[in-house]
């Protein structure tokens, strides 16, 4: 049940993201362009998909999942280097190609060749990213 | 504009419905990065099913709505090494901040969570800054 449920919530997120536009990459790109020809559109998804999961958020207090023992436990609330170093290259590659993790999965039928390899970078990248946390671990100890 | 705007609002609900979906039933984070993560570095393991689930449904439905309604575009740039620098930048920076934009965005930014708020901050910040130095100064996207 798990499952089927987890490839339902796949299924409505990819959905959204094409209906939204955010498969195309140009107006991601246009979004972060604000002294282009700037493009709010992902501002109106961002407020669409708030608003339901800040509901969603308000009616977990007190409860549990239907099919699991407890809600995720909230994160500690810190703002670490690691935070704000990926965040920032994240953002860089996100405005370099107008794709992030969730619609470049979604756009991949359709999306050619290109598309399958930023996904190979992008699944590389992850794959190196554990050692590149220990290395920031080490030159941080030693500075 | 304002019809991609609307559709941008409509799209957004089912990205949220989604995330409050898998919350409330499975208990568990719509990040997209951090389900794919967790298939390449292993720390996903235990529950792969779940996610591998998950990730075709995203391939899959999408895919096939696209084709159903006379195909999509995704208008990505054709130079390579942009290509492959961005995807790179993309897999390192979302596992070291552990989330992306529906992770640290959507279901943070809902949660009023601190980390969710300044990741967003930041992505979109060093994203702005990328465009105005590729785009607009030296002109390669």
């Amino acid at each position: 049940m798990r499952v089927f449920v987890s490839f339902l919530v796949g299924s409505i997120f990819g959905l959204g993201l094409l209906v939204s536009g955010m498969t195309d990459t140009t107006k991601v790109q246009g979004w972060l362009d604000v002294f282009g020809n700037w493009d709010p559109t992902l501002a109106f998804v961002m407020m669409g998909a708030i608003v339901p999961m800040a509901v969603a958020w308000r009616f977990t207090i007190g409860r549990k999942p239907v099919l699991d023992d407890a809600f995720p436990a909230r994160p500690e609330p810190s703002v670490s280097r690691n935070l704000v170093l990926g965040s920032t290259l994240f953002g860089m590659g996100w405005a370099l190609s107008g794709l992030c993790p969730g619609p470049a999965v979604a756009s991949l039928a359709f999306g050619g060749v290109g598309g399958l390899v930023f996904l190979g970078a992008m699944l590389a990248g992850m794959a190196v990213a554990p050692g590149v946390r220990l290395r920031l671990d080490r030159v941080a100890a030693a500075v | 504009m304002p019809t991609d705007w609307i559709m941008g609002l409509a799209g957004g609900v089912l990205i949220g419905a989604a995330a409050a979906l898998f919350l409330l039933v499975n208990g568990r984070i719509m990040g997209a990065s951090g389900i794919i993560g967790g298939l390449v570095d292993g720390s996903g393991r235990h529950d792969w099913i779940e996610r591998a689930a998950l990730l075709a449904g995203l391939l899959l439905v999408p895919g096939i709505a696209a084709f159903a309604t006379g195909g999509s575009e995704t208008y990505l740039t054709g130079n390579w090494a942009v290509i492959i620098a961005s995807g790179l930048l993309v897999g390192i920076g979302t596992r070291l901040a552990n989330g992306c934009t529906s992770g640290h965005g959507v279901c943070g930014i809902s949660r009023l969570s601190l980390r969710g708020i300044v990741s967003t901050a930041f992505y979109i910040g060093a994203g702005g800054l990328t465009i105005v130095i590729f785009k607009h100064v030296l002109g390669v996207i």
